[in-house]
């Protein structure tokens, strides 16, 4: 498939999801559809969608400790172990979780290799992927949280704090917060580095550039309704209230750029539990990176370790017994 | 080779470029020089592997099953339901290539299939079209492919074209690892009948003799003693080497390399010298003459099967516990599979040195030490007397074996051990070290000759990172603890940077021991003179 059009469809999809929202110029019950009845599906969706795929994950066994040890083992006591990168306890395994979740430690890691003349590796740190990925996802995580002051009153005060902190560099002119600015910028890279880069442009599918514009999307509209396309915010906190109190309400005034936000933030949370997003949950399942580095101290059990064929010492010896007696090797067995 | 041998500098030409058009259009060329064999069918019915047929992978038709594509998505359900590792690194991946250019195979081939992630894709493609509504709705837009013939010799290749190093999941955010991925595309390979003969043929051979090589019981005693000889030969001892000794302490398993090929039998020479120094009460078996385990390259029920004879033997012979000579897929399989595939060993006892006292806390379930643990252990205690300076005309430096490195963790032993026994020792560059390690390239059963360009092309980046010791500090000794990187560095250090031989641990070791009672020594084991003067500065550790 030319790689163009693997862009081209995303691009056409979240277009669409952009103008479909027009339709809630209609009146008050297209209003309805979308501020409401297209929020809640998106919701059905995520929560049984995340659910069922955790589930179906857990469902399947860890038949084996396979922990990627990247450090020293626990061995002799006068040689120091490595106790996060072979980890030996729930406490080193939680630890080593942690700092991959929150820091992206395995991808801190990152070095590329270049072939130089002289059949020559040169290795060099290569960390514009691990800060691009960790700067986009906390700020997506600050963007979320940030968005609890709609959903909260009074506001939750972490919320304002975060808020108030978030907006300390005020630029200028506009409103725009510092995670907004960080988000954007690093989204563009992963989305610059996927066009880019050959090796990367190669492995590319649809999906990711949908996941990728998808997310612009809903960061782009939030952004110009802040900024430019002003919404009644009030509006929107009435809307979100009403919502999480189960009695719906719908201002007639809210304006067009917030339901092209919520369309595309429904689009992604719907979408999310059916694509590779599911990484956020999957890490923590990861045999590679949530065992023991233990399996010769303490034995792990595979709940459908079934019999398999094997040669027995009884079969070996009655083929081999002459040789083995004639060579004076001691047999079970003389005849 | 290709047709004609292709000079180090034009191999080292490598194009990252990848080609025009569509990964997912399955191209694939069995080009001369990067490809195993078929296994022959006496060495597929051996081991009763499904669709036993004679066939090469160049024939237009593989002769697979009329239900080839039932069979290999009905293997897919059936593993997706028992292996959690499978089905979540199906789903998890996001493509953001970190473990591109982890690959040794990448690096030096350039082939952009060889990126893990690619290989995984081709795995995943199929797994879309089958598992998921966005696959089957959306086809190759969804990133989603029908599984046909052309894709299962894609993944013949590829599948073989990996060594189940797991140096990328050391890099991957998420931990996929491609170890997991390659076995799972090998099994459903397997199941459609189509394996390699450098795996089948081990695998087989050491179900019926208890080893890779097919030694018998009578031979592999032969081997002992000519090892014994040859011990005798140069430190004027005579050792009598145990074999299938019921009532000893120890059973000794170690790869079965260690009993024929060179260099890994001066390793053996080393060990046997080191047992008959501390007074170890030991035996070697013929049953279960085999610590490597081709079983694994196949699938996990068939690593089940070969591992079997281990604990098996050991009851047998009622020890109270095992040692582990050096191999790389061998310790992964003792220390991630064996008490979990064939256990527990509550037969046996918690392993005590008896040299030391050391309790190996870290083996007390599954009864099995490394040999290099376990000489550390000896070394630490001074239960060793060493000459380093017999060493001296080695430049050492030390590779460590995917295996022992990111699925065990062992480090620092082998590098006390080295230390200890050798004066020079020059660590390579910290990027292709420990737990970033590059494989040898011939890893996981990629080890034939006629795949040697692409074992080459693998070899590229550890090979380029002992030129770098080698011009820099003169290293002309690559130390190991891998039976196979004792098999293929050789070829490897020749054709890449030449002037670097390939040594186990324990030989070095073995060349240090001042044994009690022996003679002046004029020759190494290899048989080398030793240096002169070199009995002059004798150190007690």
């Amino acid at each position: 498939m030319n790689n163009a059009v693997k862009i081209l469809y995303p691009l056409a999809a979240v277009t669409i999801l952009v103008l479909l929202p027009l339709l809630t110029l209609l009146g008050p019950s297209a209003e309805f559809v979308f501020a409401v009845i297209i929020p809640c599906l998106a919701l059905a969706a995520f929560f049984s969608g995340f659910i069922y795929r955790v589930v179906r994950w857990a469902q399947s066994p860890v038949p084996f400790n396979i922990p990627s040890v990247g450090g020293q083992e626990k061995s002799l006591p006068w040689i120091k172990d490595d106790k996060i990168e072979s980890p030996g306890n729930n406490w080193a395994v939680t630890w080593r979780m942690f700092l991959e979740i929150f820091f992206f430690r395995s991808l801190f890691r990152n070095s590329r290799a270049d072939l130089v003349a002289g059949q020559r590796l040169v290795y060099g740190g290569s960390r514009w992927l691990w800060l691009g990925g960790l700067a986009f996802h906390w700020s997506l995580f600050i963007i979320i949280f940030r968005h609890l002051r709609f959903f909260t009153e009074p506001v939750f005060p972490p919320a304002t704090w975060l808020t108030n902190l978030d907006s300390l560099f005020q630029f200028s002119l506009a409103t725009l917060f510092l995670t907004d600015f960080i988000i954007l910028i690093s989204l563009t890279y992963l989305f610059f580095r996927r066009v880019v880069s050959p090796q990367v442009k190669y492995i590319s599918l649809a999906s990711d550039y949908l996941a990728l514009l998808l997310i612009l999307g809903v960061v782009i509209s939030g952004v110009l309704m802040r900024s430019i396309f002003k919404v009644d915010v009030d509006a929107v906190k009435r809307l979100a209230i009403s919502m999480i109190t189960f009695k719906p309400a719908v201002d007639s005034n809210i304006g067009l750029p917030f339901y092209i936000h919520l369309m595309l933030v429904s689009t992604l949370i719907a979408y999310f539990p059916f694509s590779k997003m599911m990484h956020a949950p999957g890490i923590l399942f990861s045999p590679t990176r949530n065992m023991k580095n233990d399996s010769r101290a303490v034995r792990h059990i595979n709940p459908w370790n079934h019999p398999v064929r094997v040669h027995t010492y009884e079969e070996y010896e009655d083929e081999f017994r002459k040789p083995m007696m004639a060579a004076g090797i001691p047999v079970e067995k003389k005849q | 080779m290709a047709d004609k041998k292709l000079t180090p500098q034009e191999m080292a030409q490598v194009n990252y470029l990848p080609p025009a058009g569509d990964w997912m259009d399955p191209t694939v060329e069995f080009k001369r020089g990067t490809y195993c064999y078929a296994a022959p069918l006496k060495n597929q019915e051996a081991l009763q592997l499904p669709n036993p047929r004679q066939w090469n992978p160049q024939d237009k038709d593989w002769k697979l099953p009329l239900d080839f594509k039932q069979l290999v998505i009905g293997g897919m359900q059936e593993r997706l339901d028992k292996f959690r590792s499978w089905k979540l690194f199906l789903d998890i991946c996001v493509r953001c290539g970190a473990c591109a250019d982890k690959c040794h195979f990448f690096i030096g081939s350039g082939d952009p299939k060889n990126m893990p992630v690619l290989r995984a894709e081709l795995l995943r493609s199929v797994y879309r079209k089958y598992f998921t509504a966005g696959g089957k709705a959306l086809g190759k837009l969804g990133g989603a492919r029908e599984l046909d013939e052309k894709v299962i010799k894609e993944w013949y290749y590829y599948f073989y074209q990996c060594s189940e190093c797991r140096r990328c999941s050391v890099f991957c955010p998420y931990g996929i690892d491609t170890c997991e991925i390659t076995m799972f595309g090998r099994e459903l390979l397997n199941l459609v009948g189509c394996s390699t003969e450098w795996v089948v043929g081990p695998a087989s051979s050491c179900f019926r003799t208890g080893n890779h090589l097919a030694i018998p019981p009578h031979a592999l005693k032969q081997s002992l003693e000519f090892a014994a000889d040859e011990i005798e030969g140069i430190t004027g001892i005579k050792i009598e080497v145990p074999i299938n000794k019921k009532g000893a302490e120890i059973l000794f398993v170690t790869p079965s390399g260690d009993f024929f090929a060179q260099p890994a039998w001066f390793t053996l020479l080393g060990y046997i010298m080191l047992f008959h120094e501390i007074g170890l009460d030991y035996t070697f078996s013929t049953y279960a003459s085999e610590g490597g385990n081709f079983g694994l390259f196949l699938g996990a029920d068939y690593a089940k099967s070969l591992n079997a004879k281990i604990y098996a033997e050991s009851r047998r012979l009622g020890v109270k516990w095992v040692l582990g000579g050096e191999c790389g897929h061998m310790w992964r399989v003792l220390h991630q599979y064996m008490d979990t595939f064939n256990g527990p060993g509550d037969f046996l006892q918690q392993p005590v040195s008896p040299i030391t006292g050391t309790k190996f806390e870290n083996a007390r379930s599954t009864k099995m030490v490394h040999i290099c643990e376990f000489t550390a252990d000896l070394i630490y205690h001074h239960k060793l007397k060493l000459d380093p300076s017999r060493n001296d005309r080695w430049k050492v430096t030390f590779h460590d074996s995917c295996n022992p490195a990111r699925s065990m963790g062992l480090f620092e032993e082998p590098r006390y051990i080295i230390n200890k026994a050798c004066n020079h020792f020059y660590e390579m560059p910290e990027n292709t070290i420990r737990e970033r390690t590059f494989c040898c390239g011939s890893g996981a059963g990629l080890g034939p000759d006629e795949n040697l360009e692409m074992r080459l092309r693998g070899g590229l980046p550890r090979a380029s990172a002992v030129k770098y010791v080698r011009d820099k500090h003169g290293v002309n000794m690559l130390a190991c603890i891998c039976a196979i990187d004792k098999a293929s560095f050789p070829p490897l250090l020749e054709y890449w940077c030449p002037g670097v031989e390939t040594a186990g641990v324990h030989e070095l070791l073995g060349n240090a021991l001042i044994m009690q009672g022996e003679k002046t020594r004029e020759t190494d084991l290899r048989g080398d003179p030793l240096n002169p003067g070199a009995e002059e500065g004798k150190t007690d550790v």
